[in-house]
């Protein structure tokens, strides 16, 4: 029989979240092995957004916001140090974000959830309505259907897939071991070890982090936690490039170090179909066509659909397990924002020091609703 | 480098412009044909790099071969036939929007 290659620690799921956890964990110091299923996963990693947001999240879960804040925060130096390690540009710009708005009632609306936001908050969250003359004057290619926008200068982008790159040659260059096509079959715990089975193979460790996006659903239970996750799909489409004019990005167009506008924003509750339908791109197209009218003539080259991981109120998971302890669930909405978070005072907590106080009502106990 | 094929039927001659250039074409040859008979190679350069690029595969895959015509960025010229009075540009860097900017 195959002995079990050992680590420190078992990573599962080579996204953007497991790929931030499991530098940290090597960034640390510690032997990690991360397991990835493989190119046929549900990839939300390789079809997100790449915003790095902070307006709008966390109503009624202040500790979110103030997690988002941190993470926003750390983004310019965790970028940093992730070009000085592998010479990667993440693409990194965080001059302010916009959400802009067509209508005053859904500007006021905009406004009236940020005052709230702010106002649930005991730390500074700045942000600005503006009225449609000072949206031109900040982006002049701004549509007269434009009724204002909501700005927050805490917000940015940055390339996600620069993103996912850097991490993982970053990881690679602390002698982290990235596992690819490996679907996990079977997980046990016996002393004190993890041993996963996983296509032929035998891993075996002393903690495991469970960072499978929808995965996590299967997963979870096999070592004492839960992860009620479901997907929501996102389509997104993709321009060819064009001169540079968009300098905010906003929540449903932004433009890439590269000149392509990246346009999108749809929910949609269709299980597992990552597809994409004429109907939802038409839509989204003629938002981004209002809010910047010289789009109309920008051909389209390539659009796709991916599902976000939602817990049930939107909120992350960060539980360890007590039933097995050293096994860990991780799972959230905004990877592309958390990172720094997840490598920094995630990846801490997971090695046994303390629990990053905004993250401690994280558990899966919030959804348990009494029956009767 | 380039040169057109004996024995074709001869067919209308299409008059158009290169650059405010006026050159001569033949009805249903492609702009990519027309302008590499009027002596281009590089059709455009890349947005990044400033690379210079042509006409590759001249079926409509790479699109390497983008102009602009009559005003409109990124048309790609292998799979544009030609037509009289049409006013063709080379394109430098990423395309611009119609009207400027």
């Amino acid at each position: 029989m195959n002995r079990a290659m050992e680590s420190d620690t078992l990573v599962i799921g080579g996204g953007v979240v497991g790929m931030s956890v499991a530098y940290g964990l090597a960034r640390a110091g510690e032997r990690v092995q991360l397991l990835d299923e493989g190119d046929d996963a549900y990839r939300a990693a390789r079809g997100n957004f790449g915003l790095v947001w902070v307006q709008g999240k966390g109503l009624g879960q202040p500790d979110y916001t103030r997690w988002t804040l941190q993470a926003a925060a750390a983004w310019p130096e965790f970028a940093a140090e992730l070009t000085q390690r592998t010479g990667v540009d993440l693409e990194l710009a965080q001059p302010g974000g916009m959400t802009m708005c067509l209508d005053d009632a859904e500007l006021s609306e905009r406004g009236a959830l940020l005052e709230r936001l702010r106002d649930q908050l005991d730390a500074e969250y700045p942000f600005a309505v503006l009225g449609s003359a000072e949206v031109r004057r900040l982006i002049p290619e701004t549509g007269p259907a434009v009724a204002g926008a909501v700005m927050s200068p805490l917000d940015g982008h940055v390339s996600p897939l620069r993103l996912l790159r850097s991490l993982v040659q970053a990881f690679h260059s602390l002698g982290g071991q990235l596992c690819a096509g490996t679907r996990i079959e079977a997980v046990e715990h016996q002393g004190g070890q993890f041993v996963v089975r996983a296509a032929g193979r035998s891993f075996a460790a002393g903690k495991i982090v469970l960072a499978a996006g929808l995965g996590n659903r299967v997963l979870a239970p096999l070592v004492g936690l839960r992860a009620p996750v479901e997907p929501s799909r996102g389509q997104i489409l993709v321009t060819e490039r064009v001169r540079p004019f968009l300098r905010y990005p906003t929540l449903y167009v932004r433009q890439t170090g590269e000149g392509v506008l990246q346009i999108g924003d749809s929910k949609e509750d269709v299980g597992l179909d990552d597809g994409t339908t004429l109907v939802q791109l038409s839509k989204i197209a003629a938002r981004a066509a209002r809010c910047f009218p010289l789009l109309d003539g920008v051909n389209i080259v390539r659009t796709w659909g991916a599902l976000r991981v939602m817990s049930p109120d939107g909120f992350p998971i960060y539980q360890a397990s007590s039933e097995c302890p050293g096994a860990f669930v991780v799972t959230c909405h905004s990877g592309i924002t958390l990172a720094p978070q997840h490598a920094g005072p995630l990846a801490g907590w997971i090695r046994g020091g303390l629990e990053p106080a905004p993250i401690r009502n994280f558990k899966a106990e919030r959804f348990d609703v009494q029956k009767n | 480098m380039f040169r057109k094929i004996d024995g074709l039927a001869a067919r209308p001659a299409v008059s158009l412009f290169f650059e405010d250039r006026s050159i001569l074409a033949q009805e249903g040859d492609t702009i990519a044909i027309a302008l590499m008979n009027a002596g281009a190679r590089a059709f455009r350069e890349t947005p990044l790099s400033g690379a210079a690029r042509g006409p590759l595969c001249l079926m409509g895959v790479c699109f390497d071969c983008l102009v602009e015509v009559d005003g409109t960025p990124n048309v790609q010229a292998c799979m544009v036939a030609v037509r009289d009075g049409m006013r063709v540009r080379l394109q430098h860097g990423a395309r611009r929007f119609e009207g400027g900017t």
